[in-house]
């Protein structure tokens, strides 16, 4: 397994964007051509050498090839986007897109996601370690078809419309979360361990939703039905006691499925 | 500028020539005798030359076009183009419904030169002229909605057809509208309750006429106007299975209507637009079949009658229609978003993405029955190529299709390996093996549309005096085989070697050369008779007092909204 | 003095096009019809200051220069900028808005109109479920039931009532009478006033109770006895009501628009008209505030594929709201130089976007004093269209009206500025 090492420089005032930095990208090249690979600053095209020293070497395939990123980089979007395999390890924090329509391989960040983290993801892992912001496992604006495959887990927080359009995969966000999770979701698993402020499930379809902490606002197109212990779910075993309920009735025939803990959460049992 | 277009085998149905070396000589924009010795010379050894395509039903222009692109930016991700702007082109996205700039480039890298937007509302055509602006190179017109009009419908329930034609000629000119278009007549006004019609004897609610009323009234009419173009028909209950009963019944209506238009050669008294989806047997969708081959007879023993077919392509896209009920069907059986757009006193029209999946029978079937219509009819100058682009697919998929007709190796790969089995078993296309010629194909996608517009004076052929509209497609005729190498024929007809547009180069090697090149407006100015006008304005304009939301004042389009106009002289007081 | 008929008035979303104006030399002097506030743009009375020659801030200072120099400036500022931010454009034309999108594809600039700070929700939840709508003249010809929603029209739209609903229609002879109005509102306000039903649903619950008259719409039991302070019975029967109608119409604003959920209240909204089709024609219409705020949505989506905050930036248009709105862009520093025109973001951002706007080089074009042109280096003040010079708007309802010239003025056009820009933006490119 060969490694190749970018430390950040300076992040610019103007963000960085590239889909150029992932082992499929650097697989099989010297350090010197994965330095002349083209990265957007603002409305220039760049180079990934002029922002980061570049050290290691690739392995002969993306599966063979880990990226390190060492250093903060807050100002540097799509990291990782459309990786196949491989790995990806960020020393730091990330801008918007990480894992985006992400294949295969690994990525973690140890540090925070900006907005639509794992967007549209077909496979493969993505890690945050800390937090995240909103849409994180959703769709392209106007797509009914998001996430479909893969497992995201955010360590943190995370915020609005989390697994918006969700089709398969897992969503694991082991913080807390704020409005309108698994809105449209039609498929697949997201597993919020923290607290929910309102809307869980909203207008969805299909899938499962399952809220370990407080859910302090419900929405009233479910159907109640009773309590749940020890679920078991895409092979996801969760221990405890849970509401179950069905819906969302504001759409047609739905079967979707929203678990929470009974423990803190009678206020929103008819 | 002069060229001289030299080696070519040209395809030039209208001038009977069928694949002969002929040279095209071209000056100041028109197809000429012969130029000078400083004529530019062009190469056209071992391609084949055609006239500029001419797409005689497509929506690229106007209000729900927008709204297609509005409702679907996944879709305008999906094909992006990028600015150029030193050479003036321009960015643009969208795969079923791109952008206005791109529509241009597009068509025009497809050999295609000309292009009408087969619905505009009268209320909102301003907006159709302004996209027409920012659509470059097409020359372009579009069809002005009158088959859910109020006026056209109370004139025509009164029995007062002198002030229907009145109406007509007075609104395609207040409009820059071409032609007569007929959409689900009655239908879309009974979706202004959220109801519909059903068939040609189902009198639409509070005006109490039926489609077949108002389809007859307004084919009198166009005759009586002798448009270059005949009414433009999209019949009632399209998509229904079992609807091919409505469509012979509503084709027979306009038949024995004496037609002499005043320009172009047309002798049909109807065009039947996207046959395709209203060919359809059965009762329901699981006994859903084919009945192409019974349209296609009709069109067969019939004179007076052209078709396009709107075939489907089987892609995932995005249907847009001012058949607003048909819209709102569509959105309950897949679900997906739905756009609607309810027009006062004149249309509506609605738009839902679709998933044409070949896996899936029913579209397998529309699939065949599109190529069922056009291998069926025998004569190509009854029938237009068309996807009702982007409602059967977008219309770059033009290539692929002429693949299908060319190929019927092409068609069994498909019916064997790519689609769904009920194409084969409901339908009769397994069994047809006629391949199209090159000829054929110039038919169809030039010299039929040309004359059925009513533009073949200067459209659709390459004699002297022709605008110098002019494609060349890089195929061997000589050491390639159309039927065996049908890939090839999807290729070059996708890139064209060369597109001349007025005599210029506008597309060399597949690229888009002048990107800014604008293109006519057509127009129908018209007068049938001055005095009755002024009563019928008169009448319009106490309406629009009422019951109109804008004033009559602020309701023609104005003359700076057309770019480049090309009006088409009509009658001038016939109906005295 | 001269008497202009039929003349559209270049203020609200609802263009009324039967303003009579009185002119005396390069005045309006007097208006019959207009509302109060269009009546008051027309004669130019909202009392703020009229800039009349460009204007570059020297040392601090705002000093009048040639208009050259003031083109030269903002050509400059596109041209050196890493990731300009075009923003506004809803109070002008929509030929200025298509040369706005050239100039920031040439600019490679991301351009993004009030929308964002409007209606740009609304367009987000169209992106996902659909638009079903009506043009004005069908609400006045059919409509027996017109739901508000989050909106006062009787303030932001004062014509509105007296033209589509108080008026008779053809199916509607009796005008306001053969209508019901209701008003879904937290707040009584002048509209719930008029209504026959006002819901006084709870602050920020919007999405609750469209959820709740969804569900009820499809039989199905509201979970809660109470949603969003609505009894139960009570959602029940408003939807019973709604099923009855002939022909339905909901307008909204920013109170739905800008309430929690933003985006999503109009997604439960546009599905609650889709869903009541199956019992009763329903349709809607948003209530769009500047004049041309949709004209620029139509002339960009028909020109890009995306109605506003379009990024272009590596030469093809991307989008996605929420990165490349005006508000993200400011907020998040990701902009390092802007262009406004048609708006006044100095009087309607947050705070936080303004902190960025007063560091980076703003550019202007805009004929009013305003909270804008206090943060600008550069200002150039416009004719007024409408009134000083013509060209397109789109209504709310996607109508396109010709908007007119009455009196003479030596300003030049929004149009002929950006010309003049675009023009000098490409000889400085063509110069590097």
């Amino acid at each position: 397994m060969n490694e190749v090492v970018l430390t950040p420089k300076e992040q610019p005032y103007v963000p960085i964007e590239t889909s150029t930095i992932k082992p499929d990208d650097f697989a099989n090249k010297s350090i010197d051509e994965i330095k002349d690979l083209e990265v957007w600053y603002g409305n220039t095209s760049s180079k990934i050498g002029d922002f980061f020293d570049v050290e290691g070497e690739s392995g002969p395939t993306p599966a063979e090839t880990n990226i390190l990123i060492d250093g903060d980089v807050y100002n540097t979007k799509r990291i990782g986007q459309g990786m196949t395999d491989g790995k990806i390890t960020v020393n730091g924090n990330v801008n918007m897109y990480v894992g985006a329509e992400m294949e295969g391989g690994i990525i973690t960040v140890n540090g925070n996601a900006d907005s639509w983290a794992g967007q549209d993801m077909r496979g493969g892992e993505l890690i945050i370690n800390g937090n995240a912001r909103d849409y994180v496992g959703s769709s392209y604006r106007g797509d009914w078809r998001g996430m479909t495959g893969g497992i995201i887990t955010i360590k943190g927080n995370a915020q609005n419309e989390v697994a918006e359009y969700m089709l398969g995969g897992k969503l694991i966000i082991q913080g807390d979360v704020r409005h309108m999770p698994g809105v449209h979701m039609n498929g697949g698993l997201l597993v919020i361990e923290g607290n929910v402020i309102s809307r869980p499930g909203g207008e969805m379809k299909n899938g499962t939703i399952v809220i370990k902490g407080i859910v302090s606002e419900f929405l009233p197109g479910f159907e109640y039905h009773g309590i749940e212990k020890d679920l078991n779910i895409q092979g996801e075993s969760i221990k405890g006691s849970f509401y179950k309920f069905k819906g969302d009735f504001s759409e047609k025939g739905p079967d979707g499925t929203v678990y929470v803990a009974v423990a803190g959460n009678n206020h929103i049992v008819p | 500028m002069e060229y001289i277009i030299k080696n070519g085998n040209v395809y030039d149905p209208l001038n009977k020539i069928d694949g002969e070396k002929v040279d095209i000589s071209i000056k100041d924009g028109k197809i000429v005798d012969s130029v000078s010795a400083d004529a530019k010379e062009i190469d056209a050894s071992g391609q084949i030359v055609m006239p500029g395509g001419i797409d005689p039903h497509t929506h690229i222009a106007g209000a729900k076009v927008n709204v297609g692109r509005l409702i679907r930016p996944e879709d305008s991700k999906k094909d992006t183009e990028f600015s150029k702007p030193d050479s003036g082109k321009r960015a643009g996205t969208g795969f079923s419904v791109p952008s206005t700039f791109m529509t241009g480039y597009r068509y025009a890298q497809m050999g295609y030169t000309t292009a009408m937007e087969a619905a505009m509302p009268p209320l909102l055509a301003r907006h159709t002229h302004e996209e027409f602006h920012a659509t470059p190179i097409l020359d372009h017109a579009a069809f002005t909605l009158l088959g859910n009009n109020w006026f056209i419908m109370q004139y025509l329930k009164e029995g007062d057809i002198d002030k229907a034609a009145t109406y007509a000629s007075w609104i395609i000119k207040a409009t820059k509208g071409y032609a007569i278009k007929i959409v689900n007549p009655g239908g879309t006004e009974a979706w202004g309750w959220g109801g519909n019609v059903h068939g040609i004897d189902d009198p639409t609610p509070y005006f109490d006429i039926t489609g077949g009323e108002i389809i007859r009234g307004l084919a009198e009419v166009n005759e009586m106007l002798r448009l270059p173009h005949s009414i433009h028909l999209h019949c009632n209950d399209l998509g229904h299975p079992g609807n091919y009963e409505t469509t012979l019944a509503s084709l027979d209506l306009p038949k024995g209507i004496k037609v002499d238009p005043v320009t172009g050669s047309r002798k049909t008294s109807v065009h039947a637009t996207h046959i395709q989806y209203h060919s359809y047997g059965g009762t329901n969708w699981r006994d859903f079949v084919s009945e192409a081959p019974t349209i296609a007879d009709y069109v067969n023993k019939n004179d007076h009658i052209t078709i396009d077919i709107g075939q489907v392509t089987l892609d995932e896209t995005t249907t847009m229609t001012a058949d607003g009920p048909m819209e709102y069907d569509i959105h309950t059986l897949n679900g997906l978003k739905w756009a609607n757009c309810d027009i006062e006193l004149e249309t509506g029209s609605g738009i839902v993405p679709f998933i044409y999946s070949p896996k899936a029978p029913v579209p397998s079937v529309q699939w065949a029955i599109g190529l069922e219509l056009f291998l069926l009819v025998d004569d190509a100058s009854k029938v237009c190529m068309t996807t009702d682009s982007p409602n059967g697919g977008p219309f770059t998929r033009y290539p692929r299709v002429f693949s299908w007709l060319m190929s019927n190796k092409a068609r069994e790969d498909m019916l064997e390996n790519k689609v769904h089995k009920w194409a084969e078993k409901r339908t009769s296309l397994a069994t047809i093996d006629r391949e199209y010629s090159f000829y054929d194909i110039a038919q169809i996608s030039r010299s039929s549309p040309a004359v059925v517009l009513g533009l073949s004076d200067t459209k659709g052929h390459l004699g002297v005096g022709a605008d110098a509209d002019i494609a060349i497609h890089n195929f061997n005729i000589d050491n390639q085989d159309p039927s065996a190498d049908y890939g090839a024929i999807e290729s070059s007809f996708q890139r064209s070697s060369y597109v001349f547009k007025d005599g210029k180069i506008v597309v060399q090697d597949g690229e888009v050369t002048i990107p800014n090149h604008h293109g006519r407006t057509f127009w129908v100015d018209s007068l049938y008779n001055a005095e009755l006008e002024k009563q019928v304005v008169s009448e319009v304009e106490n309406v629009f007092k009422q019951y109109y939301s804008v004033n009559f004042e602020n309701y023609p389009v104005q003359d700076e909204y057309v770019l480049k106009p090309a009006p088409i002289n009509g009658i001038k007081e016939a109906g005295k | 003095m001269e008497i202009h008929e039929d003349v559209p008035c270049p203020f609200c979303g609802t263009i009324c096009d039967d303003i009579i104006c009185k002119v005396e030399g390069d005045e309006v002097v007097s208006t019959q019809n207009a509302c109060r506030i269009g009546n008051a743009k027309f004669v130019h009375a909202e009392g703020a200051e009229r800039y009349k020659k460009p204007m570059i801030r020297k040392s601090g200072e705002l000093v009048e220069v040639s208009m050259d120099e003031a083109v030269e400036e903002a050509a400059k500022m596109l041209v050196e900028s890493k990731r300009p931010l075009m923003y506004g454009w809803s109070s002008v034309d929509c030929d200025a808005q298509s040369v706005g999108v050239e100039l920031a594809e040439e600019s490679f600039a991301v351009i993004d109109n009030t929308a964002t700070v409007c209606h740009g929700p609304s367009l987000l939840a169209v992106h996902d479920v659909g638009y079903p709508v009506c043009t004005l003249g069908e609400v006045k010809n059919r409509a027996d039931v017109v739901i508000y929603w989050g909106c006062n029209p009787l303030h932001a739209h004062p014509r509105h009532f007296s033209r589509h609903v108080f008026s008779r229609g053809f199916f509607r002879e009796r005008g306001r009478s053969d209508r019901t109005v209701i008003v879904v509102d937290p707040r009584e306000s002048d509209t719930s006033k008029l209504a026959d039903v006002h819901v006084q649903v709870e602050f920020d619950k919007d999405y609750e109770l469209l959820d709740a008259i969804r569900t009820a719409l499809r039989g199905k039991k509201i979970l809660y006895e109470q949603v969003a302070g609505v009894p139960r019975e009570t959602i029940e029967a408003t939807v019973e009501l709604l099923k009855k109608a002939q022909f339905g119409i909901l307008f909204f604003g920013m109170g739905i628009t800008h309430s929690r959920g933003k985006n999503r209240n109009i997604d439960a909204g546009i599905r609650t008209i889709q869903d009541l089709n199956a019992h009763a024609k329903f349709t809607l219409i948003p209530m769009r505030g500047h004049y041309n705020v949709n004209g620029f949505n139509q002339v960009c989506t028909w020109e890009t594929g995306y109605p506003f905050c379009v990024d272009f930036a590596d030469g093809s248009a991307k989008y996605n709201p929420g990165e490349t709105g005006s508000n993200d862009l400011l907020q998040n520093k990701e902009t390092d130089g802007m262009f406004v025109i048609g708006a006044d973001p100095g009087a309607h951002f947050p705070q936080k976007a303004l902190e960025v706007m007063a560091e980076i080089p703003v550019v202007t074009i805009e004929p009013h004093r305003t909270p804008t042109t206090e943060l600008s280096d550069v200002i150039i003040p416009p004719a007024f269209v409408g009134i000083e010079t013509e060209g397109t708007a789109y209504r709310m309802d996607g109508i396109p009206i010709k908007m007119k010239k009455l009196v003479e003025t030596d300003l030049l056009s929004d149009k002929e500025i950006l010309v003049r820009i675009l023009t000098r933006v490409r000889e400085l490119k063509a110069s590097k």
